[in-house]
């Protein structure tokens, strides 16, 4: 109940900001905050709680977005079908990956991925349709009332899908399948020798991790107006939602959100103050830092603080 | 696009000289990954990072192979470390370090890249030598000599380390380590010391495969991002650890890759790695010379 009074606030919160007249580069930086907190969430799902890391985020939030462009291009429909489009082909992406690789150890699932990537830029760059490699450029649509401009209201959309992403990852923590995802990455063969179905539930928890992340690359291409393969198919997207999980603690639903909020922030001044490769490199650095220092994240580092006093 | 035996021809001959070289690129994986069973997907950044030291030490006027053979055992020394720290802070503690020892190696990829760009731009880098801009004729077809010389390079590599691995003792107990760890435990070997001097050989090989990077074609510090592809790509279809299948695997892609480039030009050859990759993990995943 706490966490549904929770999550409303956030929303509430983001809409009442939307509506007030806080500096637009507010929106436009906290956009992107939220995809990473989505991205991050979904990550977690398969990567936090079965133990199977996926490189390919970038895979699945491109998928996403170029979705989104071909719905929006051939059938001029709205974001919401857009969103519920992208989601569809990111969870079809993921079954189809998983089915091929989750059988194998996780380091073929993880490389498998970063094949995803590569694949779907190099058909993304080679199909017309889409802009091929040098992009299209997207007219956004009429934005809707009560909001003053189209990037509130992405940033709304945006609120809202974190929140329901955080709210599957909760729900699928807390349910037997959390519980059987946990067996998965802490002993598989002992988990499919006690009766866990191990292949469905990594199957599942990658559709449904691949689906939020397609679901957070939709709504991209309206927001910079644009959409190009190069930049959407950018292993940056990868470094931020397992950096994100990892930073902030991948055992619990609320890990992906700290690690996302802070990485996030910080990504973002240090971009506008120093250089986006400065911030790339700081990424990387706590991201490491975190593995081999406190594997248990940010959160691992608050229980252990609590538990001594 | 007009089909002909003589453009075919010319694809096969140009990926038999690519495929040699992807495999000498690759051989170092195959120790590490294949023998080795590190997940050390900063592979090609390392090698990426000896394309740059070559660069460097190429330009005191050295050449750029023997440039890289200097570099071998500094990079030695790289991977011990490397290694070794692997080894304290994952390994050792057994079942989370799978997850964790992969997130380490791709922040550390992540790390290296963006050093390279913060220290050099993002603006391709190449190396002079004699032998790199002009070509051979044979009749009708004309071969780089940049790529003989990578050809070559890449044979004796992956030869000499193939003898290394079957004739020599300290290969042979890189083989042993592989295969029975526990065993190799319990007739008083030292697993992890035997590991060590693995990784280091592996990763003095990147050191020499960078320079032949750099010797075929410019080089820019994301380039590791598509090497992962082709080097995994081999790695696995040879069957984890298998040097002949390496050389087989290797040559395999360059022949895909450059019948595609062929075909239906560059934008498509980066998806050739990763899709043979998909294939062979689909279809199997213990590779063509698999244990």
């Amino acid at each position: 109940m706490k966490f549904w009074i929770g999550a409303g606030v956030v929303v509430a919160a983001a809409i009442g900001l939307a509506l007030s007249p806080v500096n637009e580069y507010f929106f436009y930086a906290s956009y992107v905050v939220l995809t990473a907190v989505v991205l991050a969430t979904a990550w977690n799902i398969l990567g936090g709680y079965a133990g199977y890391v996926n490189f390919g985020p970038p895979a699945f939030f491109g998928v996403g977005a170029y979705a989104a462009v071909v719905i929006f291009r051939w059938l001029a429909l709205p974001l919401g079908a857009q969103i519920a489009v992208a989601a569809l082909m990111g969870g079809l992406l993921g079954f189809g990956v998983g089915l091929l690789t989750l059988r194998l150890r996780g380091i073929f699932f993880a490389i498998a991925t970063v094949a995803v990537i590569f694949i779907m830029e190099t058909l993304m760059i080679n199909w017309r349709y889409v802009g091929g490699a040098t992009g299209l450029q997207l007219l956004r649509p009429e934005v809707m009332a009560p909001f003053a401009s189209y990037t509130r209201m992405l940033f709304v959309v945006m609120a809202v899908m974190a929140v329901a992403a955080v709210s599957i990852a909760r729900y699928v923590q807390d349910s037997w399948i959390g519980r059987g995802l946990r067996a998965v990455r802490d002993n598989e063969e002992a988990a499919e020798a006690s009766g866990v179905p191990t292949l469905k539930l990594k199957l599942f928890a990658c559709t449904i991790s691949g689906g939020l992340m397609g679901a957070a690359g939709a709504p991209m291409p309206m927001y910079l107006s644009f959409i190009e393969p190069a930049s959407t198919f950018n292993l940056s997207y990868t470094i931020a939602a397992l950096g994100s999980a990892i930073i902030g603690g991948m055992s619990h639903w609320a890990g992906p959100i700290i690690g996302a909020l802070l990485l996030g922030s910080l990504q973002q001044i240090v971009t506008v103050t120093i250089s986006s490769e400065v911030n790339v490199l700081i990424v990387g650095v706590l991201l490491v830092l975190f593995v081999v220092a406190a594997p248990e994240g940010i959160l691992g580092l608050f229980r252990r603080f609590r538990g001594r006093k | 696009m007009i089909f002909s035996f003589d453009l075919l021809f010319e694809a096969v001959l140009f990926g038999v000289l690519l495929g040699c070289f992807y495999a000498a690129v690759s051989i170092g994986l195959s120790v590490s990954f294949g023998l080795l069973d590190v997940p050390h997907v900063a592979h090609p950044a390392i090698m990426i990072l000896g394309s740059y030291c070559t660069y460097i030490v190429s330009g005191w006027g050295l050449d750029p192979i023997l440039s890289g053979v200097v570099l071998m055992p500094a990079f030695f020394v790289l991977g011990v470390l490397i290694y070794r720290f692997y080894y304290e802070t994952f390994e050792r503690r057994g079942t989370e370090a799978a997850v964790r020892g992969l997130a380490f190696f791709f922040g550390l990829a992540f790390i290296i890249e963006v050093g390279l760009i913060l220290a050099f731009g993002v603006d391709q880098r190449t190396v002079q030598a004699p032998y790199i801009g002009s070509s051979l004729a044979l009749g009708d077809y004309r071969i780089p000599y940049r790529m003989l010389v990578a050809f070559g390079v890449a044979l004796v590599l992956t030869a000499a380390l193939t003898v290394y691995l079957s004739k020599t003792f300290t290969g042979r107990a890189i083989k042993a380590v592989a295969q029975d760890e526990p065993a190799l435990r319990l007739m008083g070997a030292n697993p992890v010391r035997i590991k060590q001097w693995a990784f280091g050989i592996a990763t003095g090989v990147s050191a020499l495969a960078g320079a032949m990077l750099i010797i075929v074609g410019p080089v820019e510090p994301a380039m590791d991002r598509v090497y992962i592809g082709r080097t995994f790509c081999v790695v696995v279809l040879a069957g984890l650890g298998s040097m002949t299948g390496t050389l087989a695997a290797g040559l395999i892609l360059g022949i895909a890759e450059s019948i595609v480039l062929m075909m239906l030009g560059a934008s498509w050859a980066p998806a050739v790695a990763f899709g043979l990759l998909l294939i062979v993990l689909g279809i199997r995943p213990q590779g063509l010379f698999g244990r």
